[in-house]
C-alpha cells in the first residue's frame, strides 16, 4: 500500500472536494508520480491558481504557493527563472488556465518553460456554483447556460501543441494509472509539458446534465477516451463525442531557462576573457 | 529596536561624477541593492529601465524576463521573490492598473517586491510620454482591500537612485510590496550625479528564521511585527495564499484569526513608521506658506520658493521622499507655524486630500493642479504664494 499520508498536510483535513470529484484521484496519481521519481520534496514546488483544483496544493507537504485566479503560471516562471533547480509543478483548472489565465497558458507553452502543468479539466467552473467555462461541451447545461452553452469550446491540448510545449498528454480519472506514468513523463520532460486529465464534478456539471453518479461520470469517459492510434482509423462521425487519450505530442525543443544560462555562461566567458 | 533602511552609511563617499538619467539611475541601484531577477512589459516612460536590465542582469547570474504583459510581471517577481531572490518590475499607469490584483497578493502574503511606476498623464492610455502625478491614490488604494503600502517619491536623478536601493530596503525589512512613483521628467532628465560608493551603501536582506523547519511559522507575529521568511528549496516547506491565513500560512475563516493578521500587516508599518517616512524640510524654519510638493513639481516649487524669498515672502517646502505611509504628522507639526499651505501638483488634488486631511481646518490648503501633460512653470507656483502672502 502506498504511503500517501507521509506527503499529505493531514492536519487540513478533511478535503473540501465534494463526495465523486475527481480531484483527489489527480491528487494522489501526482503523489506516486513523484514518489515514484524520488524527487527531495524540499526540491518540489507545487503552485496552483484558484478554483477546486487549485486547492490541492495545499494539501502538499512540498514549497506550495496558491496564487491569484490564471496566474499559476506566472508565479511559476518566477519561481523557476529564479531557481531552475526546483521542480516546479502546476495543478490548474479549465477555467483558471484557458480563460482567465489563457495568455499566460499560451506563452508559458512558447517558451517551453520547465514546468509540469496538470490541468484537471472538470468542464465547468466547480467552485463558483457550476457556470460554464471554456471547456464546457456545447449543448451542455451549466449555472449560466440554462439552455445549453452555445459556444464553441477549446482544444485544450491541441492549444499547447499549437503553442509549443513539448509533452502533451491527456487521460482521465478512469484511467488513472496511465495517468501516473503520464504526469512522471511530464516532470522528466526538460520543457513545457502539460497533462490535461478529464474529471468527473458530480455536483455541478453533473447534476446540471443528468450525468449520473460519480461512477456512471467515470464509465463515461471510459466509454468516450480513445487512444490517438485507434482514432486514426475512426470516421469523424464516430469520433464526435469522443476525445484521444495517451502521449498527444512530444517534442525536443530548446528550453527557456537552460537558453538563458547558456546566455549568462557564455557572457560570463567572454568578460572572464577580457 | 533600531532599525534603518536609510542606504547612505557615510554620504561624502561618492563615485566620480557622470550623466545619468533617472531611469537608468533606478536600473543601476536596483543592481547595487541586490536585485538579479526582473520581469516587465515595455511602456513609455519606463522602458529604459528594462533595456538597461536586459543588458545588464545576465551579465552577473540575474534574470530578465519579457512577460506577456503587466499581470505575469507581477506574478513572476513574486515568485522569484519567493525563492529568496530579490526582485522587481518596471511600468507605466496603463500597466499599473493591471499590476493592482497581484501587488494585492503581495501584500497579503508578505512578498517583498519593487514596482516602479513612472507615471505618465491619464486615465487610460492617456499622455504616454508626458509627466503627470495622477498615481498618487492608485499607489495607495489601487488594490482591493484594506492594505498597507509603501510609496517613494524622489525629485531628482540623485535621489532616484537612493530612493530605490531605500524600496529595496524596505521591502525586505518588512515583507511588502515598495511602489517608486517616479514621473517622466524624474525618469527622463539627465543629470550630472555622484553616486554613492557601494560599499558604502546600507543593504537590507529579509529576516530569516531562526528555528528549524517543523517549528517555522512563516506568517507569525513577532515584536516587529515581521515574520522570518523562508526561501524556498531551503527545506523550509510551508505554504503561501492569498486568502486570508493563521500563522501557518493556511486558509482560516476564525474571525479573530484573522482580525489579528489584517492588523498586524498594518502595525509592521506603524512600528516601522518613523524609519520609513522620509521628508525633506526646505527653508521651512521662519516660513509662513509652506508648499507641500513632490517629484518634478517639486523641482520648480524650489525655484519657486527662491524668487517667493526675493520678494520677501517667506515660503518654504515640506517634500515627502515617502508618500505612503503619508508624513501627517510632519504636516501637522509644520502647520502650527504656517499661515497656509500650498500644494502643487499634476493631478487636480491627490496629496492635496491628504494635507487637507492632516490640517484639519487649521490653516487654509489651496491645490494647484495642472493635467495638461506640462511642468509647472515656477512663475504659476510663484504666483499662488503670492496670492497667499
Amino acid at each position: 500500500m502506498f504511503d500517501y499520508q507521509s506527503y499529505l498536510r493531514l492536519n487540513h483535513f478533511p478535503l473540501i472536494w465534494c463526495p465523486g470529484c475527481g480531484n483527489g484521484v489527480v491528487m494522489k496519481s501526482m503523489l506516486r508520480a513523484i514518489d515514484n521519481l524520488r524527487l527531495p520534496r524540499d526540491q518540489v514546488c507545487v503552485v496552483s491558481g484558484i478554483g477546486c483544483s487549485s486547492r490541492l496544493s495545499g494539501y502538499l507537504d512540498f514549497n506550495t504557493v496558491h496564487t491569484t485566479h490564471g496566474r499559476a503560471l506566472t508565479f511559476a516562471t518566477g519561481i523557476k527563472m529564479a531557481k531552475p533547480e526546483l521542480t516546479v509543478i502546476v495543478v490548474t483548472g479549465d477555467g483558471d488556465c484557458t480563460a482567465i489565465g489563457g495568455n499566460h497558458f499560451i506563452h508559458a507553452a512558447r517558451r517551453n518553460i520547465d514546468l509540469t502543468v496538470i490541468l484537471i479539466n472538470n468542464l465547468i467552473y466547480g467552485m463558483t456554483g457550476g457556470q460554464h467555462s471554456p471547456t464546457t461541451p456545447s449543448g451542455s447545461r451549466a449555472s449560466t447556460a440554462p439552455f445549453g452553452n452555445s459556444e464553441n469550446t477549446f482544444n485544450v491540448s491541441g492549444l499547447a501543441i499549437a503553442a509549443g510545449a513539448s509533452f502533451v498528454a491527456r487521460s482521465t480519472t478512469y484511467h488513472a494509472q496511465q495517468c501516473d506514468k503520464l504526469i512522471e513523463k511530464g516532470i522528466q520532460t526538460p520543457g513545457f509539458a502539460l497533462i490535461e486529465i478529464m474529471a468527473a464534478c458530480p455536483t455541478s456539471f453533473g447534476r446540471a446534465n443528468k450525468a449520473g453518479s460519480p461512477a456512471d461520470m467515470m464509465l463515461w469517459q471510459r466509454d468516450h477516451a480513445v487512444t490517438p492510434q485507434r482514432a486514426e482509423k475512426m470516421s469523424p462521425e464516430e469520433l464526435q463525442d469522443k476525445f484521444t487519450i495517451g502521449v498527444l505530442a512530444e517534442t525536443s525543443r530548446p528550453e527557456c531557462r537552460a537558453e538563458y544560462q547558456k546566455l549568462i555562461d557564455r557572457l560570463r566567458e567572454q568578460e572572464a576573457k577580457a | 529596536m533600531t532599525r534603518s533602511s536609510r542606504p547612505l552609511t557615510d554620504p561624502s563617499k561618492r563615485r566620480p561624477p557622470r550623466m545619468l538619467s533617472g531611469n537608468e539611475a533606478c536600473a543601476l541601484a536596483a543592481i547595487d541593492a541586490g536585485m538579479r531577477f526582473y520581469a516587465g512589459y515595455p511602456i513609455t516612460p519606463s522602458s529604459e529601465i528594462a533595456e538597461h536590465l536586459a543588458n545588464w542582469l545576465p551579465r552577473m547570474g540575474g534574470v530578465f524576463i519579457a512577460m506577456e504583459d503587466e499581470i505575469a510581471s507581477m506574478g513572476a517577481i513574486i515568485g522569484a521573490s519567493l525563492t529568496g531572490t530579490k526582485a522587481m518590475t518596471a511600468t507605466s499607469g496603463p500597466g499599473f492598473s493591471l499590476m493592482q490584483e497581484n501587488i494585492g497578493y503581495a501584500s497579503m502574503a508578505e512578498v517583498p517586491v519593487v514596482v516602479v511606476n513612472v507615471m505618465r498623464g491619464g486615465p487610460s492610455t492617456g499622455l504616454p510620454t508626458s509627466p503627470a502625478q495622477g498615481d498618487v491614490m492608485q499607489a495607495r488604494w489601487g488594490t482591493h482591500g484594506d492594505h498597507p503600502v509603501i510609496a517613494l517619491t524622489p525629485y531628482s536623478v540623485e535621489e532616484t537612485y537612493e530612493a530605490t536601493v531605500r524600496a529595496f530596503n524596505l521591502s525586505e525589512q518588512y515583507r511588502v510590496p515598495v511602489i517608486l512613483l517616479l514621473d517622466e521628467v524624474i525618469a527622463h532628465v539627465n543629470e550630472k550625479v555622484a553616486l554613492p560608493e557601494r560599499e558604502a551603501l546600507r543593504i537590507v536582506e529579509r529576516p530569516q528564521p531562526e528555528v528549524p523547519p517543523e517549528q517555522y511559522l512563516p506568517f507569525v507575529d513577532t515584536p516587529t511585527g515581521v515574520p522570518p521568511m523562508a526561501p524556498f528549496g531551503t527545506g523550509y516547506r510551508y505554504h503561501v495564499t492569498g486568502l486570508a491565513h493563521d500563522e501557518t500560512g493556511f486558509q482560516t475563516n476564525d474571525p479573530k484569526v484573522i482580525d489579528a493578521q489584517l492588523r498586524r500587516l498594518h502595525r509592521k508599518l506603524e512600528l516601522g513608521r518613523h524609519d520609513i517616512v522620509e521628508v525633506d524640510e526646505f527653508l521651512l524654519e521662519d516660513a509662513e506658506i509652506g508648499v507641500f510638493a513632490y517629484g518634478s513639481s517639486a523641482r520648480s516649487a524650489r525655484r519657486a520658493i527662491r524668487l517667493a524669498r526675493e520678494k520677501g515672502i517667506r515660503a518654504g517646502m515640506l517634500r515627502p521622499k515617502t508618500m505612503w505611509p503619508f508624513p501627517d504628522e510632519e504636516v501637522r507639526a509644520w502647520t502650527k507655524r504656517l499661515k497656509a499651505w500650498l500644494v502643487p501638483e499634476m493631478n487636480l488634488g491627490q496629496a492635496a486630500h491628504e494635507v487637507e486631511w492632516a490640517v484639519a481646518g487649521a490653516v487654509p490648503v489651496r491645490r494647484l493642479g495642472r493635467v495638461d501633460g506640462n511642468l509647472f512653470h515656477p512663475n504659476d507656483i510663484l504666483a499662488a504664494i503670492e496670492e497667499l502672502a
